[in-house]
Order: structure tokens, then C-alpha cells, then sequence
């Protein structure tokens, strides 16, 4: 069995989404989704301002590893429609 | 999983289980005792011929047995209460796994790197090997890391179910729109059964769990098999 340390991941490499105080409980329905918003915007308010969309990329990873994949494509399609009933 | 004849719980893999069947032993005990000291009660009277017809007051006795429950519920509560809290203490999960339930199977989800999905149905009864559990082997089962904490984020796709593996603890309704999250630790590798346990249906009873424990390295390798 490996030590404790060296089951640790490298630092700086993404494993899991960390705990989120602001969802401390059971239904993580909201983690989901407001991270997914969160990138959206984020890459929206970054093309607005020409800069690169690489801190956005947290978001994506945290909304990717927690909404399910049909929800995702679900709203995917839906922005795409122009039918996304969130703010972004 | 359970076997033939069973009377309590199946063995705890995870810590929080272990406290739970501790937790168990306890109360049930308080409660076999204080069935019989009723049950022995009740066949005393029912077996004597003395009477007593005149009685008053009762004080020392009614302060008795007023303290002692009081008592004896505290010294149930305690323990109920440790173990809730410690079932919702922060911890930093190691990985992530998303379950879909649907009509009448499940569906795994690994998204943390790679996108890793795949169906778990039911081996039916006619294709079973021999040595197999009837009614609870699956064709792809969730292979999971031991010995840390994963994220089990459950969902469903068309009506309720619910995600149940008795010997980890956990029962968490999947509902649709909704993500349920269940923290899952094991503390060995193994194979624990759980069945869907929430009406859904004509194959309510035909879609079961089969959670596959093993070491990292293991788990790893089968990630990259699957992908």
C-alpha cells in the first residue's frame, strides 16, 4: 500500500471538485448548475473584454465532473436554440 | 451481501456502517431489556393472589420510573446524535462518480478526466455462471478505488428510484431534476450488492447495484480499459 502522501495527487493537478461551503448539503443540484452558469459567463465577460478564457476553465472542470451528461447536453442544446432559460 | 436465514445487518465495509451496527446493538439491547422487565412485570401480577385495593400515592416509585426513562433516552440519543453528525463532516472527496437511474437500469458516469459512462443492467437468471447471485449480478459493475472518500452524485432520468448499498450504509433517493449527493468510503476491496429501493415499476426488483472495491492502481487500469 502506498503511504498517504504519495496517494495524494501532483499539486496543481485537478482531481475532484472540493467541498463548496456555499452547498454544504445533501442536494447539489444548484453546484451544478451555478457553476455551469458561472462559466458561461465567464467566458462571455472575458470575449468581451479580449482576454484569455483560461481561469474559466475551473468552472468547466467543476460543472463537468458534477452535472450529469444529459443535463449538460440538455442545456447545451438549449443555448444553442436560443431557448436557455439562465441568465448569462 | 445477504445470505439465506439472515437476522441482522450484512458486515460493515465502511466506518460510518460500523458505527451504525455498534449503534444498533445498542438501542436493541435497551429495547430487549425493558421488554422483558415489562413482559416479567405483567406475568408476575397475572400470577398472584394478593390484592391491594387501597392505594394512594406512589411517589417513590413514580420519581423512578420518571428519572430512569429519562435516562435511558439520553443514553440512546448521544450516540444517534454523534453518529449523525459524523455522517455529515466535511470531507474532500477523492473522485467523483455520477448514477442515473432509469427504467430499469443504472448508469455510471466518470467525468473527472475523461468522459467514462456506461449501462448496468441485470444478468438475467437464464445466464447467470455458476456460483453467481441470482437476481443481483450486473454486466458492468462500478469499479470504485478503497480506502478513500468518493463523491456518488445520484440522479434519475425518468422516475424515482433509489441507489442503495446496505453494506456501506447508504440509501439515497435518485429524482428526477434533482443530485443527491452520498459520500462512499470502503476500507477493503470486495464486491457489495445493493438493489434499486424505490417503486419504479414492473423490473423495480431487476435492477441492482454491484459496487467492485480495489486497490488504486487497479482501478486506474480498468479506467483506461473502459475508456
Amino acid at each position: 500500500m502506498l503511504s498517504v502522501e504519495a496517494q495524494k495527487p501532483p499539486k496543481g493537478k485537478w482531481t475532484t471538485p472540493p467541498f463548496d461551503p456555499r452547498f454544504p448539503n445533501q442536494n447539489q443540484t444548484r453546484n451544478c448548475y451555478q457553476n455551469f452558469l458561472d462559466y458561461h459567463r465567464c467566458v462571455k465577460a472575458m470575449n468581451r473584454r479580449g482576454k484569455s478564457t483560461q481561469p474559466c476553465e475551473y468552472y468547466f472542470r467543476v460543472y463537468h465532473s458534477l452535472c450529469p451528461i444529459s443535463w449538460v447536453q440538455r442545456w447545451n442544446q438549449q443555448i444553442q436554440d436560443g431557448t436557455f432559460a439562465g441568465k448569462i | 451481501m445477504a445470505y439465506p436465514y439472515q437476522l441482522g445487518f450484512q458486515d460493515a465495509t465502511s466506518p460510518i456502517m460500523e458505527e451504525l451496527l455498534h449503534f444498533h446493538d445498542h438501542t436493541l439491547m435497551i429495547v430487549f431489556l425493558i421488554s422483558t422487565l415489562v413482559l416479567y412485570l405483567i406475568s408476575l401480577m397475572l400470577t398472584t393472589k394478593l390484592t391491594h385495593t387501597s392505594t394512594m400515592d406512589a411517589q417513590e416509585v413514580e420519581t423512578i420510573w420518571t428519572i430512569l426513562p429519562a435516562i435511558i433516552l439520553i443514553m440512546i440519543a448521544l450516540p444517534s446524535l454523534r453518529i449523525l453528525y459524523m455522517m455529515d463532516e466535511v470531507n474532500n472527496p477523492a473522485l467523483t462518480v455520477k448514477t442515473m437511474g432509469h427504467q430499469w437500469y443504472w448508469s455510471y458516469e466518470y467525468t473527472d478526466y475523461e468522459e467514462l459512462n456506461f449501462d448496468s443492467y441485470m444478468t438475467p437468471t437464464t445466464d447467470l455462471k455458476p456460483g453467481e447471485l441470482r437476481l443481483l449480478e450486473v454486466d458492468n459493475r462500478v469499479v470504485l478505488p478503497m480506502g478513500m472518500p468518493v463523491r456518488m452524485l445520484i440522479s434519475s432520468e425518468d422516475v424515482l428510484h433509489s441507489w442503495a448499498v446496505p453494506s456501506l450504509g447508504l440509501k439515497t433517493d435518485a429524482i428526477p431534476g434533482r443530485l443527491n449527493q452520498a459520500i462512499l468510503t470502503s476500507s477493503r476491496p470486495g464486491l457489495f450488492y445493493g438493489q434499486c429501493s424505490e417503486i419504479c415499476g414492473s423490473n423495480h426488483s431487476f435492477m441492482p447495484i454491484v459496487i467492485e472495491m480495489v486497490p488504486l492502481k487497479t482501478f486506474e487500469n480498468w479506467c483506461s480499459s473502459m475508456l
